[in-house]
């Protein structure tokens, strides 16, 4: 459903100041959403000093330098800090990303950090991300075949094998999805552009025979085409993937097989 | 509070198994109204200004009307389409049925008026 203001509950307030590093020269203002569920209150603004001299490059370097040294209640998901595991999503400077590979260089003035937009919040920069993983396992993200024989490795030429590159790289950050407004909106509905990209993945898989099935559960006009080519999901991706791209395809392929 | 599983949820009451009529048929006035506005433009800019005896004779003429009406059926069906997509995206429940309903009337109401005053005007 359309939301233009946030609910009164959800309104941000400004929260803490923390003291600055001592004996620092070279220090950075971080600006980051809490939120705890357990006090009751509303979601506030921190205010974090942090010494760039003795931190990392990134802004995931930042937020445990800040977690280690500052504040060790500020709550984050990260696991393999080289963007292969799509744990640290979150919206940096008004951008979805990863912070692992989202350098604090690439910010200018404060770098402000919240939750990736328009989803439950679990706690501070941790969203809720129940419904899309539901999502992503709602389209069949597996290979699907018909066919008993061969009973080992189904073969795949090098052509076929290439039209999966940019979409298998995809690691379920939720970074496309959380930036589109279409799923902002109608996320209960509209499957978003990470659970169609994968769609897509295994749409055009050579070896897979589930096709028009496929096909059959996204023609809705709300699971596929509450797409309106807003573009988000391509100019967010931190892996430099292109859902919309996937998506356009997928309704080419629906044409397709009605003309 | 429902005790429904994320995966139910999400399937909801399944696909609908349709929107690509909807999609195409949106992509197809598209560009049947990129090829008819500059034409239906240079009619009714023409027509702008003159006496009420030139506009007569110019939509009385058989091609300029075909255009000006094959614009109004070919614009107030993309029009309806494009207002449902609107309405869906950003309204619910009975209301979104009921400005459906609204939209429609009023774009074929709209196509409707004014081919009646084509008719009235070339015949």
């Amino acid at each position: 459903m359309v939301e233009l203001t946030l609910p009164k509950n959800s309104r941000i307030r400004t929260g803490k100041t923390w003291p600055k590093p001592e004996g620092a020269t070279n220090v950075r203002k971080f600006q980051i959403y809490r939120w705890n569920p357990d006090d009751g209150e509303n979601p506030s603004v921190d205010t974090y000093f942090v010494d760039m001299d003795t931190c990392g490059p990134m802004v995931l370097d930042a937020l445990i330098k800040i977690k280690n040294e500052i504040d060790p209640t500020l709550t984050f998901r990260r696991s393999c800090r080289e963007g292969i595991c799509g744990s640290c999503a979150m919206n940096i400077d008004g951008i979805n990303t990863l912070a692992c590979i989202y350098g604090h260089d690439e910010v200018k003035g404060d770098v402000k950090i919240y939750p990736l937009p328009h989803m439950p919040v679990v706690k501070d920069l941790i969203p809720d991300l129940t419904h899309f993983y539901a999502q992503h396992a709602s389209i069949m993200p597996w290979l699907e075949t018909k066919t008993k024989r061969p009973e080992k490795e189904w073969r795949q030429s090098i052509e076929d094998r290439k039209k999966l590159d940019g979409l298998y790289e995809c690691v379920m950050c939720a970074s496309c999805s959380t930036s589109c407004p279409s799923y902002w909106w109608n996320g209960d509905r509209y499957l978003g552009p990470a659970a169609l990209l994968h769609a897509y993945r295994w749409i055009i898989d050579s070896r897979d025979e589930a096709t028009g099935e496929r096909l059959d559960e996204l023609e809705d006009p709300f699971k596929l085409y509450r797409c309106h080519t807003i573009m988000n999901c391509t100019k967010t991706c931190p892996k430099g993937l292109n859902p919309a791209a996937a998506i356009a395809s997928i309704k080419k392929m629906m044409v397709e097989r009605q003309l | 509070m429902a005790f429904v599983t994320d995966r139910k949820r999400v399937t909801g009451l399944g696909a609908a198994r349709s929107g690509t009529g909807h999609h195409w048929t949106m992509t197809v006035t598209s560009v049947a109204l990129l090829i008819l506005t500059p034409f239906f433009l240079g009619i009714i800019g023409s027509a702008l200004g003159s006496d009420h005896a030139d506009v007569v004779a110019t939509l009385s003429r058989p091609i300029p009307a075909l255009i000006v009406a094959a614009y109004l059926i070919v614009g107030s069906h993309h029009l309806r389409l494009g207002m449902q997509t609107l309405i869906e995206d950003y309204t619910r429940g009975l209301t979104r049925k009921a400005c459906i309903i609204v939209t429609t009337i009023l774009s074929y109401g709209i196509a409707l008026g004014g081919l009646v005053a084509l008719v009235q005007i070339a015949l």
